[in-house]
């Protein structure tokens, strides 16, 4: 065996895996994550995969990726090219080598890089004698004969064995990185041992033969490590947006001690929070996959009616044929939370990519002056608050609060330091006052404008509400043009008055200077990231990442008149920045945008900082 | 329901201060006040009843009752008392349609409800024309009907709404027309008693648009030719003189006289509404004149688990296993790590 060179000591990496949609790279990418997350490292990752469950095998259009980025340093995006990319495939190297870094290590299976294979993918000759490989570290390693051969013993089928040739990868990606296996083997036993020992041990097999190989090979110079990265003490766990959304609105649940109703039709990249929902029936949620995205929303405005967390949620597509039953939860003032995990478009658009251009949708999209609450997470834990603080606002201000995901932020992952229960805040439900005289149910909170949710069930207070326009006070059916006037006016102070409840917008960097960045949703790690790194540059630089939308925080105003440029940094045609014109219109903005259905770089957005200073 | 023991109540408890502005003349005047004469006899707290309505005439209805209403939007009222109902199980859901609302722009939730047995009653107006938007053919309109939008005459067959609600699987449907008060009463509270979602088809004359739709029906002189009155466990007689019956031949109803040809009491079907097969059920309610009688009265009423018991006991069975029962415990589930 040769001497190896000694442990590289790393503050960050990132790390991609790439293979066929039928491949396990999820599973890989997601196994290597929590071995990192264990190990202590802070980490961001990003899923990239088809919109076909499984595309002809071998194309470029079938090729699913997992990209991780861990370290010892804070990290707040999956990293924007991988040092390290682990192809299983020709087609998985063509579609992924400009996502590595120049100079940066490629690990492939070379027993899958056939004159066939390569063909297939798309390659005029032979894919390894590319010129362009050079500029990379390439190891061959035979992970498919490596495979076959651990398991040539074992009795098991050709496909079976061929099936967990990605353990071959984990491993080698477990010694390269100095990572620990027995979280991955206890997960194998989990999932296999009762069921089928075979497939267990041979997975475990594999797992060591990769790890072993990489340990022995001379391919492999030296292995890396990243060391622990300085987060707050507590209790961690991984978390994806959309089970973080599911548990912020299971948590808000609790706290009122309501029910929590669920109405959904399958979409990418929402299902996901359909799926955890419904573990939960015993603790108070109710889950309906209704026959369409319009029973949908409309069954979770019932349950609102009838007292309960009402909740519905969809991609764009469904959002959109949902606005007429949004419309009737603002006309009845009820509180129903609406969850919008936006993907590419318009129409079908690219169901598996992320986008943010649903804003002008959530704040605009519906038949006449609909006002909502909008609001937006900027990491995929945020998720949980963001979720909490829709219900909240929903049930205290009684009217609709549309929650804007996407799908970067519902598969990306993090490390989440665990709240308590006991240390999210309370939610009130108001009562109405005593009064003799009869019930009226468009009586209001005079602060907030918000009107009393009594519901079905309440002796003495039965009354109609409906979509017709209602007469302030009773509620009835109103025709009379200014009571009109005054409702429609009543509907969006109730909603500007918002601004008084939700926390002030906060400001990364210093509260005034010459450049305030601003974002919203997902791109808060990339923005994050590049405003950081710039400040180790010398730069002065600030960012405002918006969580409230609609209304804005208060503050706004006072925050964006300190800096003397603002730069609107957004994944869509420029929807926040007409937003921001359109309420404070005493300051010019500059839009960076980028519609690609992938997130921003931080190298892009730090260049295009750097034009502005 | 609630705590409290519910006080007698009387038709005026579920009326209010509102001017009902239907037109004058319309059946709907008497299907609201059958409905107020049904509600004091079901022995429910007058705040435990929800009226859920989507759009049209139809629609208007919660807003003239003393309940708890709500006006919902076109064709989803289904959908609303679905989520109403799942989420308070307590509450005594009633879904208020027109033909339009429900066979047109709502007819994906109006199966689905069906299909899915939620236990609420479904009051479906069918005066097989557009009211509200004046006048426009709908998807029970006889074919060949000349209206606003339709000069030359219908060029659609219409849905059946019975076998349409058999087709996706009811388990109660019943038939009634706004001209018998004390049919319709009866019908409601039996209705009202179903466990599972309760159809009824209410024969409304619109006076406006459509008016004597039903004429052939009704009509004093030709009521007991034309109208089967179904009793579960009785004989399917009709006529002045009970004279007339019907008879399954092959695999076709038939309309025959007792004392010719020999037919004799024992050749005529003897409803029963509880037979889960809705072979029978899907014929009876495709009755149509001038070869058959006008079927009415409770068509088919079988006893089958409502969604709601399916959810309770899947959540029962749940919670019996479950290791997780707060979001303390949620939270830290799984895969954790200390730092």
């Amino acid at each position: 065996m040769a001497e190896k060179n000694a442990q590289v000591v790393l503050d960050k990496v990132v790390v991609r895996f790439a293979g066929d949609s039928g491949d396990g790279m999820q599973y890989t990418g997601s196994q290597f994550t929590f071995a990192s997350a264990l190990a202590g490292n802070d980490l961001a990752t990003f899923p990239d995969f088809p919109a076909e469950i499984r595309a002809p095998k071998g194309t470029v259009e079938g090729v699913s990726g997992f990209q991780v980025q861990i370290g010892k340093v804070d990290i707040f995006t999956a990293g924007d090219v991988a040092d390290v990319l682990v192809a299983m495939n020709p087609a998985a190297l063509k579609s992924n080598l400009k996502w590595v870094r120049e100079g940066g290590n490629i690990i492939l299976d070379s027993d899958a890089f056939t004159s066939r294979a390569a063909k297939k993918a798309g390659y005029e000759g032979d894919p390894l004698a590319d010129e362009a490989l050079q500029a990379f570290h390439l190891i061959q390693a035979p992970i498919s004969s490596l495979t076959k051969k651990a398991l040539e013993e074992s009795g098991l089928d050709n496909k079976t064995i061929m099936r967990s040739k990605n353990m071959f990868a984990l491993g080698i990606s477990f010694w390269l990185f100095d990572r620990k296996m027995d979280q991955t083997l206890a997960q194998i036993d989990a999932k296999f041992g009762q069921k089928a020992p075979e497939v267990a041990e041979a997975n475990k097999k594999v797992l060591y033969a990769g790890y072993h190989y990489a340990e022995t090979v001379e391919a492999l110079p030296s292995n890396f490590k990243v060391p622990p990265a300085k987060l707050a003490p507590g209790t961690y766990r991984h978390i994806s947006g959309n089970i973080a959304t599911a548990w912020g609105l299971m948590a808000a649940r609790e706290k009122l001690g309501l029910k929590l109703f669920y109405g959904s039709y399958p979409i990418t990249p929402a299902s996901d929070i359909l799926h955890e929902l419904s573990k939960y029936k015993h603790m108070d949620v109710i889950t309906l996959q209704a026959e369409d995205e319009i029973a949908a929303v409309s069954s979770a405005i019932g349950a609102c009616y009838a007292g309960h967390i009402g909740v519905t949620a969809s991609a764009g597509p469904g959002i959109a044929l949902k606005g007429e039953a949004i419309g009737l939860a603002v006309m009845a003032e009820l509180p129903l939370v609406v969850v919008d995990v936006q993907r590419g478009g318009p129409s079908t658009g690219l169901p598996t990519k992320t986008e943010q251009a649903d804003l002008f949708m959530a704040i605009y999209g519906r038949n006449s002056d609909c006002p909502a609450i909008v609001v937006a997470p900027g990491t995929p834990s945020q998720c949980f608050d963001m979720a909490f603080a829709a219900a909240k606002l929903a049930i205290e201000h009684m009217t609709p609060v549309i929650f804007l995901s996407d799908g970067n932020l519902a598969n990306g992952s993090e490390p989440w330091k665990l709240p308590n229960m006991a240390d999210l805040p309370a939610i009130e439900i108001a009562q109405p006052p005593e009064s003799e005289g009869p019930f009226h149910p468009y009586l209001r909170d005079e602060d907030k404008l918000s009107r009393y949710w009594v519901t079905p069930g309440t002796p003495g207070k039965e009354h109609r509400i409906g979509g017709l326009e209602k007469e302030a006070l009773t509620g009835n059916v109103s025709y009379d043009p200014r009571n009109h006037q005054a409702m429609i006016y009543t509907r969006a102070e109730k909603v500007a008055r918002v601004a008084h409840y939700i926390p002030k917008q906060s400001v990364v960097g210093h509260t005034f200077g010459e450049l305030l960045v601003i974002g919203w949703g997902s791109t808060y790690g990339t923005l994050l990231t590049a405003v950081k790194e710039l400040w180790e540059d010398g730069y002065a630089v600030s960012l405002a990442h918006i969580n409230y939308i609609n209304p804005f925080p208060s503050n706004i105003k006072e925050l964006l008149g300190s800096f003397e440029k603002r730069l609107v940094c957004e994944l869509n045609i420029g929807q926040m920045v007409h937003h921001l014109r359109a309420t404070m219109p005493e300051f010019d903005y500059i839009s960076y945008n980028k519609i690609q259905g992938l997130p921003f770089t931080v190298s892009e957005i730090k260049a295009r900082i750097l034009e502005e200073l | 329901m609630s705590q409290h023991i519910a006080p007698t109540l009387t038709k005026k408890d579920f009326s209010n201060d509102q001017l009902v502005r239907w037109c004058p003349g319309c059946g709907d005047y008497a299907i609201l006040s059958a409905i107020q004469n049904a509600m004091p006899q079901l022995g429910i707290p007058k705040e435990d009843f929800a009226f859920i309505s989507g759009i049209g005439c139809a629609a208007r209805f919660p807003y003239y009752m003393g309940t708890y209403g709500f006006h919902t939007i076109h064709g989803r009222a289904p959908a609303f008392a679905t989520g109403v109902k799942l989420s308070n199980p307590d509450l005594n859901v009633w879904v208020v349609t027109g033909d339009g609302d429900s066979m047109a722009i709502g007819g994906n939730h109006f199966i689905h409800l069906l299909r899915r047995n939620v236990d609420v009653n479904v009051l479906l107006f069918n005066n097989q024309i557009y009211g509200l938007t004046k006048g426009q053919y709908s998807p029970t309109s006889v074919q060949g009907q000349v209206t606003k939008s339709t000069p030359l005459g219908a060029p659609e067959r219409p849905f059946r709404p019975g076998e349409l609600a058999i087709g996706a699987g009811t388990t109660f449907f019943a038939r009634t027309i706004d001209t018998n008060p004390k049919l319709m009463t009866k019908i409601f509270v039996e209705s009202a008693q179903h466990q599972g979602t309760s159809l009824i088809e209410i024969l409304q004359n619109c006076v406006i648009f459509n008016d004597n739709a039903f004429s052939e029906t009704t009509n004093k002189a030709t009521a007991a030719d034309n109208q089967l009155h179904l009793e579960h466990g009785e004989p399917m007689l009709f006529g002045k003189e009970k004279e007339k019956g019907i008879r399954l031949n092959g695999l076709k109803l038939e309309v025959v006289t007792i004392g010719e040809n020999g037919i004799s009491e024992s050749d005529i079907l003897v409803h029963d509404a509880k037979e889960p097969d809705p072979t029978l059920h899907m014929l009876l309610a495709k009755m149509e004149l001038p070869h058959f009688p006008t079927a009415l009265g409770i068509i088919r009423a079988v006893d089958m688990h409502t969604y709601g018991a399916h959810v309770r006991a899947q959540k029962e069975a749940a919670a019996a296993k479950a290791k997780v029962h707060s979001m303390d415990q949620l939270l830290r589930s799984g895969y954790t790590w200390e730092i």
